[in-house]
């Protein structure tokens, strides 16, 4: 579904991505673990077109979108939950919903309405609070009900788990693996390695820049490697 | 408007709402097009022209940093001025009376308030109406909204962040257009700098109300009007505009949002 080939990315003179390839296949939850630092972010970012790799391609549903405009991209079913979700604090909670179905049109953007109230029955229950308002973990379900309005194939998390108490973690993960059972593949970016590999097919992991490892989310678990690095011995 | 959207500050504005008054002027006295006809084809050409503007001299600059782009804000203003003097040159041009000299009479007479005044406020009253609708609720003005607080995110939306930037632009300039003709009509002395100084007060308007709140623009323009006249009345005809820039500075200092600019808490 997603084929990510090469990708080199520089901030002016750093080079923040090393020849970076990875690969989502349809129906599964992939996950992208690494430190702070390590260009987990700038890794999504390129993938829906708000930096560019200098190198190699990006195929999304078997077509080079590596220089395809962001808002084109979202329209052709990728959607991305940016950092620190970036919801639209000014506007209502039903407003941040519709601007996220922007690419849908008539009873579309109904349908997809009424799904994410299903999945958030809080959003419905908020639907009229300024954003801005809303608690931590009820902005997280919103930035996420945001990006589903767009009716996506892939969807690319960031960091949900951040700032988020362990309760709300949870919580938000079985959100996740709900979506995906939905028909969502998921391409999930975590430093909270643990949790992210329990749910995930497989994972890779990313290393100042460079892919350093990959397999299934188990297989990951289980290396000695990641158990120091990532999950606390 | 413009400001809240593509955070720079359109330095031309005022001399956009110049360009449509000469265009409503000429419309109206050379070639004897009725008011209503000129003042929509003032409009017309502002926008055309706002966004020419926006196309040719700021798009390139969307992502340089907001100085650079406050300078060719600046240049635009002197190459539409300029510009002005030589189409024009710069020999005032007496405005013609686009309502007459009529004036409504209050109160058994006791009170005269020229039509044009009313025509303004009600003017006003229309357009603060219509773009508090239009923002609200229509999807092209909602994402202008998006775009405000977060162009990145608004992108990740599926809009798209010029051409939403371009429309605010273009609404922007056809307002111009009405701007210049009431400006003309309630003061007829048309120049090529007549736009320059109404333009940097109603940007210290907007500051003044919050920046990016229609009713604050509103109101913002209303205290600094009335902070001019009684400034010029009890204070000194000459130091009115300094009087402006003074109130600007201090409301910047104690309230950078303005009198009613939100301040939203933002949570991580
Ligand atoms: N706008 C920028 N300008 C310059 N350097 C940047 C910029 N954004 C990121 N970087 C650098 O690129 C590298 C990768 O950053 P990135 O945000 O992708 O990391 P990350 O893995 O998402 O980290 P975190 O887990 O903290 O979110 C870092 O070294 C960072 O300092
Ligand atoms: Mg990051």
């Amino acid at each position: 579904m997603l084929k990510v080939e090469n990708m080199n990315v520089y901030y002016g003179a750093i080079h923040a991505i090393r020849n970076v390839s990875l690969e989502v296949l349809q129906g599964e939850i992939v996950t992208l673990i690494g430190a702070n630092g390590a260009g987990k972010s700038t890794v999504l970012q390129t993938i829906s077109g708000l930096m560019r790799s200098k190198t190699g391609d990006i195929a999304f549903m078997d077509e080079n979108i590596a220089a395809v405009t962001p808002h084109k991209i979202v329209e052709r079913g990728l959607a991305h939950v940016p950092e620190g979700r970036r919801i639209f604090l000014r506007m209502t909670v039903r407003e941040n919903l519709e601007m996220g179905a922007y690419t849908r049109h008539g009873s579309e953007v109904q349908e997809a309405l009424e799904k994410v109230y299903q999945l958030f029955p809080r959003l419905l229950e908020r639907r009229k609070q300024i954003a801005g308002t809303l608690s931590g973990g009820e902005q997280q379900m919103l930035a996420m009900g945001r990006a589903l309005m767009s009716r996506p194939k892939l969807l690319m998390l960031d960091e949900p788990s951040m700032g988020l108490a362990p309760i709300l973690v949870e919580q938000i993960f079985s959100i996740i693996e709900d979506m995906n059972k939905n028909g969502v593949t998921i391409l999930l970016v975590e430093q909270n390695a643990q949790i992210a590999l329990s749910i995930a097919d497989r994972g890779y992991v990313l290393e100042t820049g460079s892919i350093i490892m990959s397999g299934t989310g188990h297989e990951l678990s289980q290396s000695d490697d990641i158990r120091k690095a990532y999950l606390g011995g | 408007m413009v400001y809240g959207i593509a955070k720079m500050l359109n330095f031309a504005h005022g001399d956009v709402i110049m360009i449509g008054a000469y265009v409503c002027f000429f419309s109206l006295l050379h070639w004897n097009i009725p008011t209503v006809f000129a003042i929509i084809l003032a409009m017309i050409i502002c926008t055309a022209l706002g966004v020419l503007i926006e196309r040719l001299a700021y798009k390139p600059l969307r992502a340089a940093p907001s100085l650079a782009v406050l300078i060719t804000a600046i240049g635009v203003s002197y190459f539409l001025q300029n510009a002005a003097q030589l189409l024009w040159t710069s020999s005032p041009k007496v405005f013609p009376s686009v309502l007459g000299d009529t004036s409504l009479r209050l109160f058994g007479g006791q009170l005269s308030v020229s039509m044009i005044s009313v025509v303004t406020v009600a003017a006003c009253i229309v357009i603060m109406l219509g773009l508090t609708w239009f923002t609200g609720k229509t999807k092209t003005g909602k994402a202008m909204r998006a775009c405000s607080e977060d162009k990145g995110a608004a992108q990740l939306m599926g809009i798209n962040v010029n051409l939403t930037i371009s429309v605010t632009f273009a609404i922007g300039a056809a307002l111009a257009a009405v701007a210049g003709v009431l400006l003309c009509s309630a003061y007829p002395m048309l120049m090529p700098t007549t736009g320059a100084m109404p333009g940097i007060k109603a940007f210290t308007a907007a500051v003044f109300g919050g920046i990016g709140s229609i009713p604050g623009a509103m109101l913002g323009g209303i205290l600094l009007g009335l902070i001019e006249i009684f400034g010029k009345a009890y204070i000194s005809t000459q130091l009115s505009d300094a009087i402006v820039f003074a109130v600007l500075i201090i409301v910047l200092l104690v309230k950078p949002a303005g009198l009613l600019g939100k301040q939203v808490r933002e949570k991580v």
